[in-house]
């Protein structure tokens, strides 16, 4: 198992094209998906309640929904969640009670539908402006990770580095947030977290890409930027591949033994560490050489590639 | 050449280390369920040390571990089923008013390493517990205080013998209606000299002389920042009440306040009991039979009066519109039980503003009807066409009506509650009044069984993650993936380390640990692109000890770039993040710290003491 990809030297910047068209395609799938089906918000964003029970049998969910419907919460959206005995209720924040009131009457409406005693494990209650407001906080965070990141990458690389690995950021969090609204998973909290995490993953990836392709411009005397390109994405390659395998095998057992609460979290994270390490080989360079970058954008401000070279 | 550790860097490696490893320690260990006993006010007392230790013995708990720790004792207890019946038994033996008995959770390390160290401390989604953002009525908070000077006002009208005056409290003002501009202006001066924190305007409409006044500006920023301290301290004096150790209290932005009780057993009645705006007050009856019933069929409401409702019957009954003591001037409080009618009462005890008040009302009123009015607050949200209107509703019950026999002043007593209300409303008097109504306007609750399936749940995904990484990192790096598994569990160590560091005050939540898993993945990126860069150098024809400098040398600029990238987005993140989301980024933040020690300077040192001396052609990479 000595080495998986052994000094490859596949023409990443020649597929550029069918690439760009495969990325293209993806998010207007996702792009459509959330205008379209919409993200499923979860309570942290619309506001409302979220409510696990835990019974001691596995209650009929029907019975649950009829008992919870005669005490008033007809809305309410019952399912189980983790396993049979566990029960997840949702509902939208009620206009004349309190949240105490609220949980104190669907523990009364709950007890009918059980043999034994229930647990309420967990009561989540957002009021519509907190929802409101967390959006926007959500929303500003995304923006300035993005903004905070670009100015990073323009002061450590240059422009169209820089706008490179925006745009590839860009294509992972459309990608990662559509495939949520394609399947309606639940989108809340810790999934917008997950996104941002993936923001960071992502772009370690771009920039050790990067980072290979500005040594080697200054390194490398002769070659095209596409050449120099393929030369980089594929001396990283096999970095890149066994850090995103690392990752995502963590991350699969976070999603596999992490419990329910954790699933959404880790399934973003997942999905983006996949759509990243896509991005960061295929659509972050060709979109700096797409740009048209030259050998002169490269010439070292310091001497760096040159003490390189002598370094004994 | 050779590579080779100069003894700072080894040393530095091994105090980092055995540093981590104390540090951590006493996460191992965990922690005890106990239950804190502590004077209000005041030291620990012998004897009180004796009257716990007692009642534990005669209810049969042996099984305890005491532990004196400056004002306050602890009892450990095994579980938490023994916690429960401890604190019941020594609640049984102590004064609720006087002795504070909390459930608690304390570090089972042994003395040697609680002296320095502690466990993390477990979020609410680990630990059970309950996160509350209400929100303080601020328009309430200040239309209450600007009501209080129109009894004032009346009051000095009076005195001043000023006929034809109407004084009222309308649309956020104090309005003063006067018959002549002489008493007007006369009245002016007196309010403004005796009231500066009022805004006055005067203004003639009509027939009729007006002075209208406001808080000031300053008067009522004074008020806001009042209203909220108050409330503060309510709560606080309510969760102390309600026995929960190390609860969070704190103001958020101008007019929120953020409550955390960890391990809360009964959230339901913690909800109760803080969102809580039940009071009394005290008021003459107004007219008769009659009269209640007349103005209860729409007849005319006298303006001195108010119409309110018996408890239980519902009949009418009309009460004078001032009020004789408040909610907010009793002091004290306690629920017992009424000697003449073997029914539940509760105790009640004024400050000097209110004693004062019903001295003089009852010595001029003795062998007249006083009432006690039960009053509860209600704020919610309706939605009017689309649109959210916020409603305060206020329940007002007449619980009680009695003939003043005495002269009544600081003490005395109420009946017509149940025993539980009695109880319920006494802590709620006892504790003070929320000066500003609170809505709960976020709330997260998680059971204890819920938040131990947390950890359970998130250790295991955690071990079973950094094995699988450990082992594929020795499978496909050999000896130099040993070495950045070796270094990927010191990184964990050091992250649980600072985690509990004390004085970080950092919280592990179950996102916090999901940072820590991801941290695991991604910290052996910076093992991965040196390792690669070795090989690199090697296939480049590089001899072995130069291929290794080179592969850390060239590699350095790139992890820190790339780890730069991911400490800003979760800096971001830790700045508009919330309790969990919070502990996640800070378990990323320190994760992406630690890795840089541990996967650089940590895994130079081993490789350069394993093969940095050595002539070697290959090496197990």
């Amino acid at each position: 198992m000595r080495m998986v990809v052994k000094e490859s030297a596949i023409d990443f910047m020649g597929h550029r094209q069918r690439t760009w068209i495969f990325s293209a395609v993806i998010i207007v799938i996702a792009l459509l998906a959330i205008l379209i089906r919409g993200l499923n918000l979860g309570v942290d964003f619309t506001g409302g309640y979220t409510i696990q029970a835990a019974y001691e049998t596995a209650p009929d969910l029907n019975v649950v929904r009829s008992s919870l419907a005669d005490a008033g919460f007809a809305e309410a959206v019952v399912q189980n969640f983790g396993s049979s005995t566990e029960v997840l209720i949702r509902m939208a924040p009620q206009p004349d009670a309190s949240s105490v009131q609220v949980s104190n009457e669907v523990e009364a409406a709950l007890q009918p539908s059980s043999d034994g005693t229930i647990s309420m494990e967990r009561v989540e209650f957002v009021g519509p402006q907190v929802g409101e407001e967390l959006r926007e906080k959500g929303g500003m965070a995304v923006l300035l990770a993005l903004v905070g990141i670009v100015i990073y990458v323009w002061f450590r690389f240059e422009k169209k580095f820089s706008v490179g690995s925006v745009f590839a950021l860009v294509h992972d969090v459309i990608i990662t947030v559509g495939i949520f609204a394609l399947f309606q998973v639940e989108f809340d909290l810790t999934i917008l977290a997950a996104i941002l995490a993936v923001i960071g993953y992502s772009l370690n990836d771009t920039i050790v890409v990067f980072d290979r392709i500005r040594e080697n411009f200054r390194s490398m005397r002769s070659g095209t930027p596409a050449e120099i390109m393929n030369a980089s994405i594929n001396q990283t390659l096999s970095r890149t591949l066994i850090t995103s395998f690392t990752t995502i095998l963590v991350l699969l057992s976070l999603f596999i033994f992490g419990g329910s609460i954790i699933h959404g979290f880790a399934l973003a994270l997942l999905i983006g560490v996949f759509v990243g390490t896509y991005s960061s080989i295929y659509i972050a360079s060709t979109a700096v050489l797409a740009m048209g970058i030259t050998k002169e954008d490269m010439m070292p401000v310091e001497k760096e590639g040159a003490d390189l070279e002598s370094t004994p | 050449m050779t590579n080779t550790n100069p003894l700072w860097k080894v040393l530095l490696l091994a105090g980092a280390l055995i540093i981590g490893i104390l540090f951590a320690l006493p996460n191992v260990f965990g922690n005890d369920p106990a239950v804190q006993v502590s004077p209000s006010d005041g030291p620990l007392t012998q004897s009180l040390v004796t009257t716990v230790k007692n009642a534990l013995t005669n209810a049969g708990i042996t099984d305890v571990e005491y532990r004196e720790e400056g004002d306050r004792l602890l009892a450990l207890f095994p579980d938490t089923d023994e916690q429960l019946r401890g604190r019941d038994a020594i609640r049984e033996v102590t004064d609720a008013g006087v002795t504070n008995v909390a459930l608690h959770l304390v570090s089972a390390s042994p003395a040697w390493l609680r002296s320095f160290a502690e466990p993390m401390y477990l979020g609410l989604d680990l630990r059970g517990g309950v996160h509350f953002l209400m929100d303080v009525d601020m328009d309430a908070a200040l239309a209450t205080s600007e009501q209080r000077y129109v009894s004032d006002w009346k009051r000095v009208v009076r005195g001043e013998r000023i006929r034809g005056t109407n004084i009222q409290y309308r649309d956020g003002e104090i309005v003063a209606r006067f018959r002549s501009a002489e008493d007007r202006d006369r009245m002016l001066a007196n309010f403004s000299r005796n009231t500066p924190e009022l805004f006055f305007t005067p203004r003639d409409e009509g027939e009729f002389f007006y002075v209208d006044a406001t808080l000031t500006e300053a008067a009522e920023r004074e008020e806001r920042t009042g209203a909220l301290q108050q409330n503060i301290v309510t709560l606080r004096n309510r969760i102390n009440e309600l026995g929960v150790a190390e609860p969070v209290i704190q103001q958020q932005g101008t007019d929120r306040i953020v409550v955390q009780l960890p391990g809360v057993q009964d959230p339901a009645k913690a909800r109760d009991i803080l969102g809580a705006t039940a009071t009394l007050e005290y008021r003459l009856v107004y007219g008769g039979e009659t009269d209640w019933a007349s103005a209860d069929q729409g007849g005319p409401i006298p303006t001195d009066a108010r119409l309110y409702q018996r408890r239980g019957s519902g009949a009418p009954i009309l009460l004078q519109r001032d009020v004789i003591v408040t909610g907010d001037q009793i002091k004290g409080a306690s629920a017992g039980i009424d000697q003449q009618s073997g029914g539940p009462a509760v105790f009640v005890q004024l400050d000097s503003a209110g004693a004062r008040n019903m001295l003089e009302v009852t010595q001029d009123n003795v062998g007249n009807p006083m009432a006690v009015v039960y009053i509860e607050k209600k704020k919610f949200t309706n939605l009017v066409d689309g649109v959210e209107v916020d409603e305060t509703g206020d329940i007002e019950e007449v619980i009680s009506v009695a003939t003043i026999n005495d002269v009544l002043s600081h003490r005395f007593q109420t009946t017509g509650l149940s025993a539980q209300e009695a109880a319920d409303i006494s802590l709620l008097l006892r504790s003070g009044a929320l000066k500003a109504p609170i809505q709960i306007v976020e709330e997260r609750t998680v059971g204890p069984n819920l938040g131990k399936a947390n950890i359970r749940q998130g250790f295991m995904a955690a071990v079973i993650g950094l094995a699988i990484v450990v082992v594929f990192m020795a499978i496909y790096y050999r000896m130099f993936g040993v070495i950045a598994g070796a270094a990927l569990v010191i990184n964990v160590v050091l992250i649980i380390a600072v985690l509990s560091a004390p004085g970080l005050q950092a919280t592990l939540t179950l996102p916090g640990i999901a940072g820590i898993v991801l941290t695991t993945g991604m910290a052996v990126d910076a093992n991965v692109l040196i390792f690669e860069r070795i090989r690199e150098e090697l296939r480049a024809g590089r001899s072995v000890q130069v291929a290794i400098n080179a592969g850390y040398e060239k590699a350095f600029v790139t992890i820190a770039d790339a780890n730069i990238t991911t400490l800003i987005a979760a800096v971001v993140l830790f700045s508009m993040g919330t309790g969990s989301i919070k502990g996640f980024a800070i378990t990323l933040c320190i994760g992406i710290l630690t890795s840089m020690f541990t996967a650089i300077f940590g895994s130079r040192v081993i490789v350069n003491a394993l093969f940095g001396n050595r002539r070697l052609t290959t090496l197990p990479i």
